[in-house]
């Protein structure tokens, strides 16, 4: 009976423990800091965005974009540590707390952004929904797609644009949804679809996975608004205001034509946008829990935007993306940073 | 003297020490923090789903899904279908492949079973070696192999495999004429059931018969007379009103027939041969559980090596059997969630997988569903259990 009595006191103690640990709001930078490493949510596998490569060593314009993060914070851009998330877990992931931030193409939309208890913190990839098909099926309109079978991933915006599309469109199509983007790769390589569907990025990069790539085609419609871009929970305003900033920092970086090589240089600039950028004039990083210097940490490691939008998915990738809509928006894109005062 | 023996005598001892009241005591305790634990647990869900700012709540369930599911038994589209509605396509999918799967597994599962015991040599090592590969094998390798080995690299449909009858095989699946009824085909339907069920009432029959008088009757005759014969004759007489739409090659995909999707059949196949390896062994044991000497008696009458099983041995292992063949449909209908490997609309797939991303409801999405699978297997245990009532030995 002892041995019971112990037990049911251990059971009432851990209740207790459970109800009250959730009393006070969360500090996720606070717990980042002390846990010494950033858990950043990412593609299982999306060449570009957020790959490993056979050493384990993550690439990609989302893992930049952690690592910015964790030079941001720990001034080392190598305190992350890559949790790779199917669509289909990535919000639950992040809602249980698992991951600190997820960066992980995800689409904004206003359902995710308000009912899920999350906040999108911008836009770091502006991108639209296609189609891939073979070529020796003498397709070249997504309207010419009627009574195809179509491969998606479940659990995500694709596979709703694709119902809204077939059905503005009046076209009959039967779906054919995985749980995870591998499987829905090699289904449609296998035959077991005509098209597949996900964001035109995407659709470049996984053709590169394909046993013939040069016999596949992608198709000239895009058929959707795809804002990808990190989410936090919506618990903690500082934790969100660092993530957003994170981005504008590398986005005011090119527009100031600050980089990783020149960083040094320009600290010594007398412009007063790249100083206070820079933290050489006021402590502008202190107002979200971070160093002065701390847009020079991302640089410094990192890179601007620019930089690492070439190197990951432009012309220094296999990838070869125009900038497009993801040029600043003073070249004719959509990327527009506030100003850092 | 007297005083020390009054005190042991038992029922005047205080409350305090009444093994009775004592129980009582201690299961009360022990519901009290098992209610409070739930409770706790339940409320502080609500309340950190409030802090985080996640909707909750059941009110989804009646939210417009927009989104397609390919298999679907009952109506389903994107446009003006609820979420509510892609629970119940899911559910019927999982009952339908359990289903199936269930019947499937029973059949190859004796099949396989008494084969083992086969005096064959050859017979028996094949069912051994079945067993064993199945047995020791992932059930979700297997339902890859199913998948990937065998099923996709079927031609596409343009190249499409013809099957006698009109059937058609390709890397879509499995098309089958439809069968459509004019005027006078529900009478086919009426004059099969009619056979049916004169079939069961001939067959009872003959057997109080034979047990009275020793007499035998062509049962397998009468039941091909009734329930083949019977609806052919009328096919006939009411001038043939069954007709076929046959699939044809339409644009990518076959057009008309009904489509048996290639994730149905691959899940189907996998789960079938899974289960079955289990139940074969499940039949050997209950076979070798009947007395040696049963069979021995039973050839002593002159039954020959098929009735002995038929009549002897089966109806005695089924006491040994029918407890675990509960267990092995359970895991059958469980294992079915497996589908969601390979894109095959089962409960779990849709509505825990896609439902559940889209609402981000992952409590009430995950309660829910773990209620259903509670309550089919509730439900087939509650069925096996009356079934094992009506067969166990009555004593006497």
């Amino acid at each position: 009976m002892k041995k019971f009595m112990a037990a049911a006191v251990a059971g009432l103690g851990f209740a207790l423990a459970a109800a009250s640990a959730q009393a006070q709001a969360p500090q996720t930078l606070t717990q980042v800091k002390s846990r010494g490493i950033l858990n950043c949510g990412s593609n299982t596998g999306l060449a570009g965005f957020g790959v490993p490569d056979g050493q384990g060593n993550w690439a990609g314009l989302d893992v930049d974009y952690c690592r910015a993060i964790a030079a941001a914070i720990f001034n080392d851009p190598t305190k992350v540590k890559f949790i790779p998330l199917s669509a289909k877990d990535r919000f639950t992931a992040l809602q249980s707390g698992e991951v600190d931030v997820l960066v992980r193409n995800s689409t904004w939309t206003m359902s995710r952004d308000t009912a899920l208890g999350l906040l999108f913190t911008g836009v770091n990839y502006y991108d639209g929904q296609g189609f891939l098909v073979r070529k020796k099926l003498g397709v070249n309109s997504a309207l010419q797609l009627n009574g195809a079978s179509v491969c998606t991933q479940q659990g995500t915006t694709t596979e709703l644009n694709l119902a809204d599309f077939f059905r503005a469109n009046n076209l009959k199509y039967e779906v054919v949804a995985f749980a995870s983007a591998d499987e829905t790769v090699k289904a449609y390589d296998s035959g077991r679809c005509d098209a597949f569907t996900t964001d035109a990025s995407g659709l470049y990069a996984e053709r590169l996975k394909l046993t013939a790539p040069d016999d596949h085609m992608v198709l000239p419609e895009i058929i959707s608004k795809e804002p990808l871009g990190p989410s936090t929970r919506n618990n903690d305003g500082q934790w969100f205001g660092l993530i957003k900033w994170v981005h504008y920092a590398m986005l005011n970086a090119e527009e100031l034509g600050v980089t990783k090589a020149n960083v040094d240089e320009m600290l010594k600039s007398s412009n007063p946008e790249i100083k206070r950028l820079l933290g050489t004039e006021g402590k502008f990083g202190e107002s979200v829990g971070l160093t002065a210097d701390w847009a020079y940490r991302i640089v410094k490691h990192v890179g601007n935007y620019g930089e690492s939008f070439e190197k990951n998915v432009g012309q220094g990738s296999l990838l070869k993306i125009a900038r497009g809509q993801n040029a600043l928006w003073t070249k004719g894109g959509l990327q527009y940073a506030p100003p850092v005062r | 003297m007297s005083t020390t023996s009054a005190e042991i005598k038992p029922g005047k001892a205080s409350l305090l020490y009444d093994p009775k009241i004592r129980g009582y005591v201690y299961q009360f305790a022990l519901l009290a923090v098992v209610g409070f634990l739930i409770w706790s647990a339940a409320s502080n869900a609500i309340e950190n789903l409030r802090a985080q700012k996640i909707a909750s709540g059941f009110g989804f369930w009646h939210n417009a899904a927009g989104f397609d599911i390919n298999q679907k038994l009952i109506p389903f589209s994107a446009s003006g279908s609820t979420y509510g509605q892609a629970f119940w396509v899911g559910l019927l999918n999982t009952l339908l492949v359990a289903s199936i799967g269930i019947v499937l597994a029973t059949f190859l599962g004796f099949f396989v079973g008494v084969a083992r015991l086969s005096s064959n040599w050859i017979v028996s090592k094949l069912a051994m070696i079945y067993v064993e590969v199945i047995r020791n094998l992932p059930l979700l390798l297997q339902l890859f192999f199913w998948y990937n080995a065998v099923l996709k690299p079927l031609p596409n449909p343009r190249q499409s495999i013809e099957l006698p009858a009109g059937f058609l095989l390709n890397n879509r699946g499995l098309y089958v004429p439809d069968p459509q009824f004019g005027p006078g085909g529900n009478l086919i339907i009426w004059a099969l059931l009619i056979g049916l069920v004169a079939t069961f009432v001939f067959r009872s029959w003959a057997r109080k018969q034979q047990a009275a008088t020793g007499k035998q009757y062509p049962i397998g005759l009468v039941a091909l007379g009734l329930i083949i014969v019977l609806p052919l004759l009328v096919y006939f007489a009411t001038g043939r009103p069954i007709t076929f739409v046959y699939p044809e090659l339409a644009g990518f995909n076959l057009r008309g027939g009904i489509q048996i999707f290639p994730e149905f059949v691959a899940l189907l196949v996998g789960l079938t041969t899974y289960t079955a390896g289990f139940i074969a062994e499940v039949v050997r044991a209950g076979i070798l559980a009947v007395s040696k000497g049963q069979t021995e008696a039973a050839n002593a009458l002159g039954l020959r090596a098929g009735p002995t099983l038929k009549l002897v041995v089966i109806p005695q292992a089924m006491r040994v059997i029918i407890p675990p063949l509960t267990s092995n449909y359970l895991n059958l209908t469980k294992n079915s969630s497996l589908a969601v490997a390979i894109g095959y609309p089962d409960l779990v797939q849709v509505f825990t997988g896609t439902v559940l991303n889209q609402t981000g409801q992952a409590v009430e999405v995950v309660a829910i569903t773990m209620a259903v699978y509670l309550t089919i297997s509730l439900v087939t245990s509650f069925f096996m259990n009356i079934y094992n009532k009506r067969m166990a030995l009555v004593e006497r």
